[in-house]
C-alpha cells in the first residue's frame, strides 16, 4: 500500500516528468516497488536537472578521447622527427648493423637484436619461475603464507627500475662474474653462447635482471587466470585418479593456457621497453655478438643514453626512428597480451571453457 | 565387474559443521542404488566420501569406514588417487575438458594411468563411447571436435564415457541428468540400466520417478542421516519410516 502511495505522491509532484515518460504508470510503479519500499529520495528532488550529468559525460568522453589523441600524436611526432632518417635509409635502416654517428652511418639492427635477445633471455628464465610461483601461491601454499607471498611478489613490480640497476651493478654483476659465468663457460661453452671474456656486465646480466622484473607480471596474471578455471574442471581431473600435479597440469594450466600466454606476452612487453636497469648492466655497445657474455645495447637504452648527445639532425632523427620502432613493437605486443588475457577472464567463455 | 560397497559409521564435516552423522549401509555388486532426499541433506557429500573427493575441499574431514570390494578406502596404506581410479564419478554439471578433443576427453583417464599403446587406446575410447551411447553421434568429429562443442546431453554422456574408460568397479553419479532435457535424461537412464551389468552404480537424484525407473535399491537421506535403505519398490510403496513416506508423498522437501 505504501508503495503505491509513494508512487502517487511522486507523480503528483513531478507532472512534467510524468508526461515525458512513455509508460508512466507501469514503469514508475516498477521502479519504486523494485528498488525500495520507501519513496526513493532522488525522485523527490524538485529541480532535478540533467545538466551536471551532461557535463560529467562530456568530461569523461573528452578524457577518454584525449588518451587516443595522445597516442596518435606520439606516433605523428615520432614519424615527423624521424623523417630525415626514414627518407635517407628507408627500410635498410632496420637491416644495417653499423652505428657510427661520426661518419653518419646509422643501422638499427644491433639495438633490435639487443632488445629481442635480452627479452628472450628474460622470458626463458621468468616464464617457468613466474608460473611456478603462481602455482605455488594458488595451489600449494598454506593459506596464511599466501597473502604475504603474493604481496611480496607483486611488490617486485613496484620497485623503481633504477634500483634494479643499482642492485644489478653491485650484486648481480659481481655474482655472475664470479660464480655463474665461469660455470656456464666451462659446461656450455661449446654452444658458443657462453664464450669470450667475462666482464659480468653484458647481455646475460641484462636478461637476468629483466627476468626478475618480469616475474611479478607473469605470476600475477597466471594466478588470475588460474582462478577463473571452474572448480568442476579440477574435480573432473581428480575424479579420474589424477595426482595433484596432474590435476594442475591437465585441469588448470591446460585450461588457462591462453590467458597465461597473455601474461607472458605482457611480461615481454615490459621487458622490451625496460630502459634504466638494462642500461646499467648491458654494457652499451652496439654489437651483435653470439656470446651472451659480450656487451650489447637495446633500443630503449640507446635512446636514453644518446638522445642528449645527438649532435646532427640525422643522428637525432635516427634515434627517434628507433623510438618509433620500439613504440610500435610494444604497442602490438601489449595489445596482443591484453586481448589474450581478456579472452580468458571475461571474453566469450565458450571458447575457453565451453 | 562391479564390487560391493560397505559403509560403516561414516561421518563427514565441512570445517566444524557435520554434514553426515554416521551412515552405515551395504550395497551389493552390480546393483543400481538411488540416493534420494531433500536438497542439502548430504547426498553429494555421501557419494563424494565414497571416492575420497570430499577431502579435496579445504577443511573437509571424514571419519568411519568405507570398503569398496576388498579395498579399505580410508585405510592407512590406501592412496586417494588409487581409490579414485577404481571409483568413477559423473558430476551434476557436465564437465568435459574444453581444450581436448572428444577422443582425448575419453582417453584422459587412461593417459593419466600411463596407457600409451595407440591401438589399445583407440579400442577403449570406441568401446567407452559405445557404452555411453554416444559413438554414433561423435565418431566423425572424434579427433577434430572439442569436448565442449557438444550439446549438454552429449557432454554428459561424454563424461560418462570418460569415467567408464578407466574401467572402474563402481560408478558414482551425482544428479547426472538434473541439468538435461527430457530426451537426454531418458538416454542416460537407459544407459544406467545397462551399466549395472558391469559396474556397481550409485546415483544421486532428487527426481523420484527417476529413482524408481533405474534403481533396484534406494536410500533416503534426511539432514545428514540415512533414514531408510531398502528395495526401491518397498521404499516407494510401503516405506518403513514416517519421514520417508512424507518425502515420497511430497509433504516436504
Ligand atoms: N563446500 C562446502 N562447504 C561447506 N558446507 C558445505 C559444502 N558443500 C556442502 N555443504 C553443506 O553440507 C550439507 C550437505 O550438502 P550436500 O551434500 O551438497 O547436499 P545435497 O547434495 O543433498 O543437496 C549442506 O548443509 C551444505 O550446506
Ligand atoms: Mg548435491
Amino acid at each position: 500500500m505504501s508503495v503505491s502511495l509513494a508512487c502517487e505522491l511522486n507523480t503528483q509532484k513531478r507532472p512534467e516528468l510524468h508526461l515525458a515518460d512513455p509508460q508512466p504508470n507501469v514503469s514508475k510503479l516498477e521502479v519504486v516497488a523494485s528498488t525500495t519500499p520507501e519513496p526513493a529520495p532522488q525522485m523527490r528532488r524538485p529541480h532535478a536537472s540533467t545538466a551536471p550529468d551532461k557535463i560529467f559525460k562530456y568530461l569523461t568522453v573528452t578524457a577518454a578521447l584525449s588518451v587516443v589523441a595522445v597516442v596518435l600524436l606520439i606516433v605523428f611526432e615520432l614519424v615527423w622527427h624521424s623523417r630525415l632518417a626514414i627518407s635517407k635509409f628507408g627500410f635498410g635502416f632496420f637491416a644495417g648493423s653499423d652505428w657510427d654517428p661520426v661518419s653518419g652511418e646509422f643501422g638499427a639492427l644491433p639495438f633490435i637484436y639487443g632488445t629481442l635477445v635480452s627479452s628472450l633471455i628474460a622470458l626463458i628464465i621468468a616464464v617457468p619461475l613466474g608460473i611456478g610461483v603462481a602455482i605455488f601461491i594458488n595451489e600449494m601454499c598454506p593459506r596464511r603464507l599466501r597473502t604475504l607471498l603474493s604481496f611480496t611478489v607483486e611488490l617486485l613490480a613496484a620497485i623503481p627500475s633504477v634500483i634494479y640497476g643499482l642492485w644489478g651493478i653491485f650484486v648481480l654483476v659481481p655474482f655472475l662474474r664470479v660464480h655463474v659465468d665461469p660455470l656456464l663457460k666451462a659446461n656450455l661453452g661449446w654452444t658458443g653462447l657462453f664464450t669470450g671474456p667475462i666482464y659480468g656486465i653484458g647481455m646475460l646480466a641484462a636478461g637476468v635482471i629483466l627476468s626478475i622484473m618480469v616475474v611479478p607480471f607473469i605470476s600475477s596474471i597466471t594466478r588470475e587466470v588460474m582462478l577463473t578455471v571452474p572448480q568442476n574442471q579440477r574435480e573432473g581431473v581428480l575424479a579420474l585418479g589424477a595426482t595433484q600435479w596432474e590435476m594442475i597440469r591437465t585441469g588448470i594450466l591446460r585450461n588457462a593456457r591462453v590467458g597465461i600466454t597473455g601474461g607472458i606476452i605482457l611480461g615481454l612487453g615490459r621487458a622490451l621497453g625496460e630502459t634504466m636497469a638494462v642500461t646499467m648492466v648491458i654494457g652499451n655497445r652496439p654489437e651483435i655478438a653470439k656470446s651472451l657474455f659480450a656487451p650489447g645495447y637495446t633500443m630503449a637504452s640507446m635512446i636514453a643514453n644518446e638522445f642528449s648527445e645527438a649532435t646532427s639532425q640525422l643522428y637525432l632523427s635516427a634515434i627517434v626512428e628507433i623510438g618509433l620502432a620500439l613504440f610500435l613493437l610494444t604497442l602490438v605486443v601489449n595489445g596482443l597480451a591484453r586481448l589474450l588475457v581478456w579472452m580468458t577472464t571475461r571474453g566469450s567463455p565458450s571458447r575457453v571453457y565451453g | 565387474m562391479g564390487v560391493g560397497i560397505e559403509v560403516r559409521g561414516l561421518r563427514a564435516w565441512f570445517g566444524a559443521s557435520e554434514a553426515l552423522h554416521g551412515i552405515s549401509v551395504e550395497m551389493r555388486p552390480n546393483t543400481v542404488t538411488a540416493i534420494i532426499g531433500p536438497s542439502g541433506c548430504g547426498k553429494s557429500t555421501f557419494v563424494r566420501c565414497l571416492n575420497r573427493m570430499h577431502e579435496t575441499i579445504p577443511g573437509a574431514r571424514v571419519e568411519g569406514e568405507v570398503r569398496i570390494g576388498s579395498t579399505d578406502v580410508y585405510g592407512n596404506g590406501t592412496p586417494a588417487v588409487e581409490v579414485r581410479r577404481r571409483v568413477g564419478m559423473v558430476f551434476q554439471k557436465p564437465n568435459p575438458f574444453p581444450t581436448m578433443t572428444i577422443y582425448d576427453n575419453v582417453a584422459a583417464g587412461l593417459k593419466l594411468n600411463g596407457f600409451r599403446n595407440r591401438r589399445e587406446l583407440d579400442e577403449t575410447v570406441e568401446r567407452s563411447l559405445h557404452m555411453a551411447a554416444l559413438w554414433d553421434e561423435v565418431k566423425d568429429g572424434l579427433k577434430k571436435q572439442s569436448g565442449a562443442s557438444l550439446s549438454g546431453g552429449q557432454q554428459q554422456r561424454l563424461c560418462i564415457a570418460r569415467a567408464l574408460a578407466v574401467q572402474p568397479e563402481v560408478l558414482l553419479m551425482d544428479e547426472p541428468a538434473s541439468a538435461l532435457d527430457p530426451i537426454s535424461t531418458a538416454k542416460i537412464e537407459d544407459l544406467i540400466y545397462q551399466l549395472k551389468e558391469r559396474f556397481t552404480v550409485v546415483i544421486v537424484t532428487h527426481n523420484m520417478q527417476q529413482a524408481a525407473r533405474v534403481a533396484e535399491w534406494t536410500g533416503f537421506f534426511l539432514m545428514g542421516d540415512l533414514i531408510e535403505f531398502d528395495k526401491t519398490q518397498k521404499i516407494f510403496t510401503t516405506p518403513g519410516d514416517k519421514r520417508t513416506e512424507d518425502y515420497i508423498t511430497g509433504r516436504f522437501g
